[in-house]
This record gives structure tokens, C-alpha cells and sequence, in this order.
């Protein structure tokens, strides 16, 4: 019985936060759009995301490349079938291994560590210190980061996606002597408008997701050490679980426009 | 009560400078937390009023509701004759320029240079002085004051418990405040630290004549920087007095304050 209640607890618990996380979306469109403008701030955070993760990145994507390439190929070997393998690996890549892993990468990356700095700014009361010196912290902190993130996670996805590719292609070369062109141009050739336009608006929203759930826990934070180790952790696990549904939701929508 | 009444009815004084800042009937609560009771305080212009009390009475509960960090549930804050409750974010935030604030645990912006910090309060507030001055000038006089000038580029990080004291105090001078309210300025340094900033407190208001707020529950913080003392117990102003007037009374709740 008591299991039973506390599941319903935690199920409660969790509308309650999503309430919350609208309302501190809602607030984000509000205040973004009205000046005065955080452009310094902003650019220095694109910078500070862009050079924390782009070697993380590039290490995922480059092994995700080799890995997918290597396990695939005896089976397509079995049917005669490796020259399909560069259509293969660039659909499953750009349309959905790459933006989703990417993307967990940079939750585990940024969004704790928005968790963490936002969290421990409040609990030391910078947050509280900025708002008294006329600088109000919504815009100067969570607007900038929330900005940066839609903007860095699409770009660090392409760039992700490119050395998986690349990868790929390392491995085709050495046990197929496949070029480079020829490589290449398969892969472009197999990629449609219909598989490139759905996987970057929808990493868009993942870079939404991962600085808004980061923002949001760290904005919020509890008092004490604990709040900031808690802020983080809870930032990565939110976001993560906020990803696969965005993901399933765009497979959906996307399913949805090829019917038509 | 009756000790209350008796020291609070003292003769008034008619040639008592202006009021700049009042609370009356000031409740707050958490839940069932009830922290402020009906708290009410005065400050006149140019004095240092002392306020003690016991941690987690509600000491920065109540400084919080002062600037407008912290909603009251009900009760009037007047700050130099503006109503806060009632202020729009734009006045409100004119009227914090005349307000400092020293952060508990100094709240220095921890991913920003000592300059940095300095110049961070005046990027909302440059209009509040002639063009004339600029801000490296402005950083550098604020910094002299607490005799840090050599720190200017170093992180908060490098910087000692007493310093960054120094700094945030700078900080809060740098808009040269017309009142400084100072949330517990000598809580977690040592003794000889303390005293230094101490002293550093009342070269200020001599220097700039500021009306100060001082909340602690340091005794010997408030026997040398008090020109009047109010004690806060159970959520409510519990007595006013001098120094002198407060460690002679005889009631027991009194007392607990000044036994060492
Ligand atoms: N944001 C908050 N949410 C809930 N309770 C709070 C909050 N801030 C302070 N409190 C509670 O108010 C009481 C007074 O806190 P505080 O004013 O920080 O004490 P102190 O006098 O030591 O400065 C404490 O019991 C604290 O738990
Ligand atoms: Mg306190």
C-alpha cells in the first residue's frame, strides 16, 4: 500500500515540477525578448559551451563512427550487401544516433554544469547580490545560458556528426579501400531533405531543453552543499529523460509530414 | 514584555534626525514556519543600529523583505520616504542604488575578477554619476578605501576570508550608498579579521556619513559599532536600547545575549 502511495507521490511530485518548468519557460520568451540585451554575456557563454564540449563531442561522434561501422559490417558482408554501407551509417547517424547522443553528451556535460553554477550562485547569494545592484539575474544568467545552448548544441551535433561520418569512413577505407569522394558522395547522395530538416530542428530543441531543465534546477537551488550536488544531478537526469521524449515526439511529427 | 514598553517609551528625543528607513508590523512565514511575527524597526539618519538576534530568528529573512529580495506577507517597509511593496521593478531598482547591501557570505561573483566585481553594480547604474568619472578611476577609489588596491586582478578564489569581505564591502561602496545594511559583516572570520572590519565599517560612516543597518549576533561587533540596538526574539522586536542599556537589564532573554 505504502508503495503504491509513494509512487503516486513522486507521480504527483513530477507534474508539479513540470508545472513549474512551463512557467519558467513561459518567463524565459517574456524576458528575452525585452532589452536591455546581455550580448557580451551571451557570446561568452556560446564560448565557454563550444570549448568544454567540442573534444568530448568529437571523441563520441569519432567512436559511435567506428564502432557502428566495425558491428555492421559482417552482416552486411553476409547479404553482399557493404556498398550500402555509407547510405547506412549517414541516415542512422544524422537522423538519429548522432543528435540524440550528442545531445545526452551535452546534458551530462553542460546541462550539470549549469545545474552546478547557477545552484551554488544562489546558494551563495550571488544571485540575490546581482538583483540589488540593478542587474536582473533572469536575463543576465538563465536567458543568456538558455540562448546559448539552442544555438551551441545544433552546431556541436553537425560537428559530431561529421567525425562520425568521418570514422565511419576510416574504417571503410582501410577494409574496403573505399575513397573519400566516393565515400561521401554515397552518403550525401542516400540523405534527403526530408531526413536533414526534421534531425536539426529537432536538435534545437534539445539545446532548449538541455539549458532550460539546467537553468531551472539551478535557479531553484536548495540551500546548503547538498542543493548544488543535487541541482546538478537532478539537471542530467530530468534533461536526459526530457530528450527521449522530445525525440519520440519529432519521430512522431516527422512520420506524421512523410504520410502526406 | 514590561522591560519592552519601558525602554521604548523613553523620552523622545525631538531633535531626532530624519527617518530613512521604517518597518511596521512586518510578518513572514514559511509554511508553518512563522518567522516574523510583527517586527518593527527605525533608522535614522546617520546612526549604526545594531540588530541581534539568534540564528535562524529571521535576521536575513528580515534584510531580504528590506530590498525587496523577499516578499512580506503583510506590514509596510518605508525606505527614505517610498513605500518598497509598492514600487515597479524600475524605482525599485533606482532606489537599491541608494541602498548597499553586505552579503552574509560576502557574495562575490566567483567567475568574475575583483575588478570585475567592482564594475558589475555600475553597468545598471552609470547614470547616477557625471561622465566625467570613469570607471577604472571609480574601481580603484573604492578599492583604496578598503585597502586593496594589489588585489584588482585576482579571482575571489585567491582571495582570504577577510579580503573577500573587503572586496564585497567595496562593491557595495563602489554606488555610494546612502544607507548600508550589513547582513552578519564579521560572521566566519576571526577575531583580529573581525575587528578590522569593524573598524573599516566605521571609517565608512564617518567618511560618507551612510545610515547603517548591522545585523549580528557577534557581541562585540555590536558593543563597538552601536549607537542603538534592537533585539529580535520570536519574530518580534522584543527591545530597544543602547549598548549599555540592553547587557545591564536583568531579564533572562536579555541576558542570554551578552552572558560570553
Ligand atoms: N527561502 C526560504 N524558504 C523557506 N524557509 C526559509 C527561507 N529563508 C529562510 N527560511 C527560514 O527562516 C528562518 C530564518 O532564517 P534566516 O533569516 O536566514 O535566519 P538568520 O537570523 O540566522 O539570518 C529559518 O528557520 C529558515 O529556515
Ligand atoms: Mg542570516
Amino acid at each position: 500500500m505504502s508503495g503504491i502511495k509513494s509512487i503516486e507521490n513522486q507521480f504527483n511530485s513530477f507534474l508539479k515540477e513540470i508545472g513549474e518548468l512551463s512557467y519558467f519557460a513561459g518567463r524565459y520568451f517574456k524576458e528575452a525578448l525585452k532589452p536591455p540585451f546581455e550580448f557580451k554575456e551571451l557570446l561568452r557563454q556560446c564560448y565557454s559551451m563550444g570549448n568544454r564540449s567540442l573534444l568530448l563531442v568529437a571523441i563520441t561522434g569519432f567512436i559511435i563512427g567506428l564502432v557502428l561501422t566495425l558491428q555492421t559490417r559482417p552482416t552486411l558482408l553476409e547479404f553482399g550487401a557493404v556498398s550500402w554501407m555509407p547510405s547506412m551509417v549517414g541516415i542512422s547517424i544524422v537522423r538519429e544516433i548522432g543528435p540524440m547522443i550528442m545531445a545526452l553528451v551535452c546534458a551530462g556535460r553542460i546541462g550539470s554544469g549549469i545545474g552546478a553554477e547557477l545552484g551554488s550562485m544562489r546558494v551563495t547569494e550571488q544571485i540575490d547580490a546581482m538583483e540589488v545592484s540593478g542587474t536582473n539575474p533572469f536575463k543576465y544568467l538563465v536567458v543568456t545560458r538558455i540562448l546559448a545552448t539552442t544555438l551551441m548544441i545544433p552546431l556541436l551535433i553537425i560537428i559530431g556528426d561529421a567525425i562520425a561520418l568521418y570514422g565511419s569512413f576510416l574504417v571503410e577505407n582501410l577494409k574496403g579501400n573505399v575513397s573519400f569522394t566516393l565515400y561521401f558522395n554515397q552518403v550525401f547522395d542516400s540523405l534527403e531533405f526530408g531526413d536533414i530538416l526534421p534531425a536539426t530542428i529537432k536538435s534545437f530543441f534539445f539545446g532548449f531543453a538541455i539549458g532550460l531543465v539546467g537553468c531551472f534546477k539551478g535557479y531553484y537551488c536548495k540551500k546548503g552543499t547538498a542543493g548544488v550536488g543535487k541541482a546538478a544531478n537532478s539537471a542530467v537526469v530530468f534533461t536526459s529523460l526530457l530528450l527521449f521524449v522530445i525525440d519520440f515526439i519529432a519521430v512522431f511529427v516527422a512520420d506524421i509530414f512523410y504520410e502526406l | 514584555m514590561k522591560e519592552t514598553q519601558d525602554i521604548a517609551n523613553q523620552p523622545k528625543n525631538l531633535e531626532r534626525p530624519p527617518i530613512v528607513l521604517q518597518i511596521k508590523d512586518l510578518y513572514k512565514s514559511f509554511g508553518e514556519n512563522n518567522v516574523l511575527n510583527g517586527f518593527n524597526m527605525t533608522l535614522y539618519k546617520g546612526e549604526n543600529l545594531v540588530i541581534m538576534g539568534k540564528s535562524g530568528s529571521g535576521k536575513s529573512v528580515m534584510i531580504k523583505c528590506l530590498v525587496g529580495l523577499m516578499e512580506a506577507d503583510s506590514g509596510s517597509i518605508t525606505v527614505m520616504d517610498k513605500d518598497i511593496t509598492t514600487l515597479n521593478q524600475e524605482t525599485l531598482d533606482i532606489l537599491r542604488a541608494d541602498i548597499g547591501f553586505l552579503f552574509q557570505g560576502s557574495a562575490l561573483y566567483d567567475s568574475m575578477t575583483v575588478r570585475e566585481n567592482l564594475e558589475f553594480p555600475l553597468r545598471r547604474h552609470s547614470e547616477k554619476f557625471d561622465h566625467k568619472t570613469d570607471t577604472n578611476t571609480m574601481v580603484i577609489e573604492a578599492l583604496k578605501n578598503v585597502g586593496l588596491e594589489s588585489a584588482i586582478d585576482l579571482m575571489p578564489s585567491e582571495l582570504s576570508g577577510g579580503m573577500k569581505r573587503r572586496v564585497a564591502l567595496a562593491r557595495t561602496l563602489i554606488l555610494q550608498p546612502k544607507i548600508i545594511l550589513y547582513d552578519e559583516p564579521t560572521s566566519g572570520l576571526d577575531p583580529i579579521t573581525s575587528k578590522e572590519i569593524i573598524l573599516l565599517m566605521k571609517d565608512i560612516q564617518t567618511k560618507y556619513n551612510t545610515s547603517s543597518l548591522i545585523i549580528t549576533h557577534d557581541v562585540d561587533c555590536a558593543r563597538y559599532i552601536s549607537d542603538r540596538m534592537i533585539l529580535l526574539i520570536d519574530g518580534v522586536d522584543y527591545t530597544v536600547g543602547t549598548f549599555k542599556e540592553l547587557s545591564a537589564s536583568n531579564d533572562p532573554k536579555i541576558r542570554a545575549f551578552f552572558k560570553q
